[in-house]
């Protein structure tokens, strides 16, 4: 295809794309460069319904001229990056110098704010991707196998917890393992606990995150799989039940290499919308257990006050997390790509 | 599988599977069915605070309207507080942001997978990136700009925000599905004499379908299903569904109605009920059809 | 053309006498905006403001105001001439400097406005407060009754009271509390701290001097009284709290005056629990005499990149949608502890009315309590799950804090 072909069949989605995701990126890398400037302080007495108090304001003539000068605000260059909000590479460092096992060492660094996001964001990303591809795919081959009046019937119950709208699916599940709820009523039940309460304990607030995520992506893999399983080559198969493979064999040598492909698409989707895991934390009301980095930008953004640049950091922070985690795919991608074109 | 498979399979493997698909179906299911039910109680039957088998026979909404079934909550959300207004706006979200990311997405992907020029893979590959941002990264940037420009508040400004971030996803689905039409198709046309955009619009198009209602149907729930950007982008009067579900639970100073909340969201699961019903085939046979090459 | 125009305008300003004969009473020309938050009190203010005539009226209230006011306010011209706020979140306007100085348009046009409406700051009045609130005590007479105590004036009483209503089998968690991770915890700290007598910040400077023995003190009462709260507590915000003491499950809680008149209206709950419903002030902690509580008010602002005619118009519309005359409704009367000249309290203001008189401290003022409110509220909850002590929690806070501080440039 020519250049200008490709360009004048490409200009709006690019021009889409251009304009509501590469600038606000630039802005907010630009805001994570930049704060505000340093506000001058004066001393002032407000009054009100409740009277009189002595207090302090920003002067804001003085503060006016200095905008004006360099409405951007102050260059504060990477020191946001450093500070304890984000990377905190001076509290990592103490805290290397301090603790004299690693345990301590990421205990420590499991109490600044950075790092416990992540921690969170790591771990759910890397449990829930591989389990709910499992599922996903035990799933599909249990459902093919089904009679088909029946398989048309498990398709859409399956399916349900996919589509229905993540906040809302959190939601439900959050009123559901209440410790009075049906859920946790029967978990407390089954661990003969009256007093067990997913809610109050942070590894199992974890687990029902986690078992969210599960429930609500692994349909995702599922119809993936099953589209992926009704291409299966029949006589592929019918050669190895030949040659007297077992039910299992024909799964490992024939259905699961068919599927790698769409296996690598499964994880490349997932690992991105796991790392930026959000709808259940709110759902769940989980911030006392665990803040996922996209967790971390809303509460800087929604605060009395908000925290722009920092939360700008976290976002580019974040950019550059989903960079490391897709590299590996990307280099495959770049290999097919040469590979195909050749 | 053919069915002389299937007879063959031994009696262990037949209930594993069964009770494999039965557990299945009621973690899938239950859930939906648990809130539809509670959704007809009053709160403290919902959320059987006081005892849970509340929830199931309805004890206080009993007390309280005389039958254990009550459709308060529904007259609350869409009589009382006009929910259907929100599901107005949804729909009217979900339709625009479809067309139009479909169409430019069509346009978009089918160059994509007919040039072969090595910057094909750097668009794709930054495609992915923006796949991958977190959303709330984003909005932060719009705000400023869009209360600047006089947009913010606006269903259009919500929907072209919506298709952007919808982009990269319909591009790489609908680019590894053009890869499996075969370009002999619209090369001969291009022989024939025609342009590439006429090959594409007699050659290509017509063949298409499978593929694009795939890919649409991923780009229906993403705009139905927006949660961040809608509530940040839209005007109270504008809400679609999702925020406003958000907005009935209510804030530190006040009480939400949660029932209201409880029946909205049933109300508003029902329309995507429906459409996989009647869309399940097509999800399949699109995915089938090779919009999943990856 | 030009008689046309005169035509138009003579109906205009017919129509706008006649609302004014109507009752209505406000007649504005030029455009009005109004972001805020959404509660009922709130709403009434809103629907004030669109029966003014002449100019359009827009509102935009919702949950998610904070996240928008400002940047919606900071645009020339802004999109939003007018923000309700609280006095929390009024700083975060003052800081960027969006909102106008009104002492002319009261001289002007607020004649109805009480002096004590006016929020001054350094002399110039920045906004007009309609409402006020502040937490206090909401219990159960009828549990009391039984345990044979007075209600509690103190913390301590309070927890004395739980152990007894956990010892005679009535109640397992028979305290309540908006404990839930983030801005309600935070609050709760809040409250305490002050009760105890503490500053949060150096006086006049913005340290923190949170880390100290009223600090620790206040986390350990704290931690005391979770002791008898549900086990969830840190995921319970005001509703989820509220609605354990509708299902009984609550005798002793400290909730919003805000929330008092409507809590035992809803659907289902017991006359148990509505004729044991009952509230009181605020209770005073670690022998101050202090309440530990916070005061608060709700009030509007004018934004500042607007037109002189559009600041005259939002004043006026704001003022007549807050006008004495609305308090002739019950239902608006019962909505809030109103500010406004001619309100006479209700049984729900009780809580709210002592508050004030028991010279409770307000919410602070200063332009960087948002950013110490946020670093408590991310802080401390692993305090309250007894991960790590009363002291490391504190020099987490102030360490939160001062990182936030210092790129917010007050440090």
């Amino acid at each position: 295809m020519k250049h200008r072909t490709f360009f004048w069949f490409f200009a709006p989605t690019a021009a889409a794309m251009l304009l509501f995701i590469a600038f606000p990126i630039v802005s907010v890398v630009m805001q994570s460069l930049f704060v505000p400037h340093e506000a001058v302080l004066i001393e002032s007495e407000n009054c009100g319904p409740f009277g009189c108090t002595k207090s302090t304001t920003v002067d804001q003539s003085a503060t006016e001229q200095l905008r004006a000068e360099k409405p951007l605000g102050r260059f504060a260059g990477l020191s946001i990056y450093t500070d304890r909000g984000h990377l905190a590479f001076a509290e990592v460092a103490e805290a290397w110098r301090t603790s004299d096992s690693i345990g301590a060492f990421f205990k420590e660094l499991s109490d600044l704010p950075f790092y416990r996001a992540m921690g969170f964001t790591l771990t759910y990303t890397f449990v829930c991707t591989p389990l709910l591809i499992i599922l996903g795919f035990a799933i599909a081959v249990a459902v093919n196998s089904l009679h088909r009046r029946l398989k048309g019937l498990m398709i859409f119950f399956s399916l349900l917890p996919m589509i229905v709208t993540p906040l809302i699916g959190s939601l439900i599940l959050f009123w559901m393992i209440d410790s009075r709820g049906v859920l946790g009523q029967l978990i407390a039940y089954l661990a003969d606990d009256p007093s067990l309460s997913l809610k109050a304990s942070t590894p199992l607030m974890w687990m029902s995150l986690i078992v969210y995520g599960i429930w609500s992506s692994a349909p995702f893999a599922f119809v993936v799989f099953y589209a992926g399983l009704q291409t299966v080559p029949q006589d592929t198969l019918e050669s190895a039940q030949i040659d007297g493979a077992t039910r299992w064999q024909q799964i490992r040598f024939v259905v699961i290499p068919h599927l790698a492909p769409l296996v690598t698409f499964v994880a490349l989707i997932q690992l991105m919308d796991n790392f930026r895991v959000l709808e259940p934390i709110i759902g769940f009301q989980a911030e006392a257990h665990a803040q996922s980095l996209s967790s971390f930008i809303i509460s800087d953004l929604s605060g009395e006050t908000q925290q722009l640049s920092s939360a700008a950091t976290t976002s580019v922070l974040t950019i550059i997390g989903v960079a490391i985690l897709l590299s590996p795919v990307l280099v495959r991608t770049w290999r097919d790509f040469r590979g195909g074109a050749h | 599988m053919s069915t002389s498979v299937k007879d063959r399979k031994p009696l262990g493997l037949k209930i594993g599977l069964w009770a494999f698909v039965g557990i299945w179906f009621v973690c899938a299911a239950f859930p939906f069915f648990w809130t539809l039910w509670g959704s007809f109680k009053v709160e403290l039957d919902f959320f059987s605070i006081a005892d849970w088998t509340n929830a199931i026979f309805g004890r206080n909404t009993a007390d309280t309207y005389g039958t254990p079934f009550t459709l308060a909550g529904y007259d609350g959300a869409f009589v009382q507080e006009g929910f259907w207004r929100n599901g107005i706006n949804t729909m009217i979200v979900c339709l625009c942001v479809v067309t139009i990311s479909l169409t430019i997405g069509t346009l978009g992907g089918y160059a994509l997978s007919r040039s072969g020029q090595k910057y094909v893979f750097w668009l794709l590959i930054t495609a992915l990136m923006f796949r991958a941002l977190p959303q709330v990264a984003l909005v932060s940037g719009y705000l400023p700009v869009f209360f600047d420009w006089n947009v913010w508040g606006y269903l259009p400004t919500a929907i072209i925000v919506l298709v952007a971030i919808n982009q990269p996803f319909t591009l790489w689905m609908l680019h590894s599905f053009f890869e499996s039409i075969p370009k002999d198709l619209d090369e001969a046309a291009k022989v024939d004499g025609c342009t590439q955009f006429q090959a594409f619009r007699h050659v290509i198009i017509p063949v298409m379908w499978p593929g694009v209602i795939t890919t649409g149907l991923f780009s229906f729930l993403l705009a139905y299903n927006d949660f961040i950007v809608t509530s940040l982008i839209l005007n109270e009067s504008n809400r679609t569904m999702v925020p406003q579900i958000a907005a009935f639970l209510g804030t530190t100073y006040t009480e939400g109605n949660v029932m209201f909340a409880v029946a909205a969201v049933v109300s508003a699961t029902v329309p995507l009920f429906i459409l996989v019903m009647f869309f399940q085939r097509q999800i399949v046979s699109g995915l089938t059809a090779g919009a999943v090459k990856g | 053309m030009f008689l046309k125009k005169i035509a138009m305008a003579s109906v205009v300003s017919l129509l706008g006498s006649t609302a004014f004969a109507a009752g209505h009473g406000c007649s504005i020309d030029a455009r009005v905006s109004i972001v805020g938050n959404e509660f009922p009190a709130i709403q009434t203010v809103g629907a004030g403001a669109t029966e003014c005539t002449g100019g359009e009226v827009s509102k935009n209230l919702t949950a998610d105001h904070q996240k928008i006011n400002l940047a919606g306010m900071q645009g020339n011209p802004a999109e939003y001439t007018t923000a309700i706020v609280a006095n929390s979140s009024i700083v975060a306007l003052m800081n960027d400097d969006v909102i106008r100085p009104l002492d002319d348009l009261v001289a002007k046009h607020g004649k109805d406005l009480k002096q004590n409406q006016l929020i001054t700051i350094n002399g110039k009045v920045m906004a007009v407060a309609f409402m006020a609130n502040a937490q206090h005590l909401v219990y159960r007479a009828d549990v009391l009754e039984k345990i044979g105590m007075e209600p509690p004036k103190t913390y301590e009483d309070m927890l004395a009271a739980a152990k007894k209503i956990r010892d005679m089998g009535i109640m397992e968690n028979p305290v309540g509390g908006a404990y839930k991770a983030g801005w309600n915890l935070a609050q709760e700290f809040n409250n305490m701290f002050l009760g105890m007598g503490g500053q949060h910040f150096e006086a006049g400077t913005a340290n923190p001097s949170i880390n100290n023995e009223m600090g620790v003190k206040t986390l350990n009462m704290m931690k005391a009284l979770s002791e008898y709260m549900n086990p969830d507590f840190l995921t319970h915000d005001s509703n989820a709290t509220n609605a354990e003491y509708r299902a009984g499950n609550v005798a002793l809680m400290n909730m919003w005056g805000s929330r008092a008149a409507t809590l035992v209206d809803a659907e289902g709950v017991s006359d148990e629990v509505k004729n044991g419903f009952a509230i009181a002030g605020p209770m005073t902690v670690g022998g101050g005499d202090q309440a530990a509580s916070t005061l608060w008010w709700d009030g509007w602002t004018v934004a500042k990149n607007v037109s002189d005619a559009e600041a005259e118009a939002t004043f006026i519309a704001m003022t007549h949608a807050i006008r004495p005359a609305i308090l002739e409704d019950g239902e608006v009367a019962k909505q809030a502890v109103w500010l406004i000249d001619g309100y006479s309290p209700t049984d729900a203001a009780v809580g709210v009315f002592a508050a004030a008189q028991m010279n409770t401290t307000p919410y602070p003022m200063l332009p960087y309590m948002g950013l110490m409110h946020t670093a408590l509220g991310a802080e401390l909850a692993d305090f309250m799950q007894g991960k790590e002590s009363a002291e490391q929690a504190l020099a987490d806070v102030e360490a939160a804090y001062m990182a936030a501080a210092k790129e917010k440039g007050f440090l």
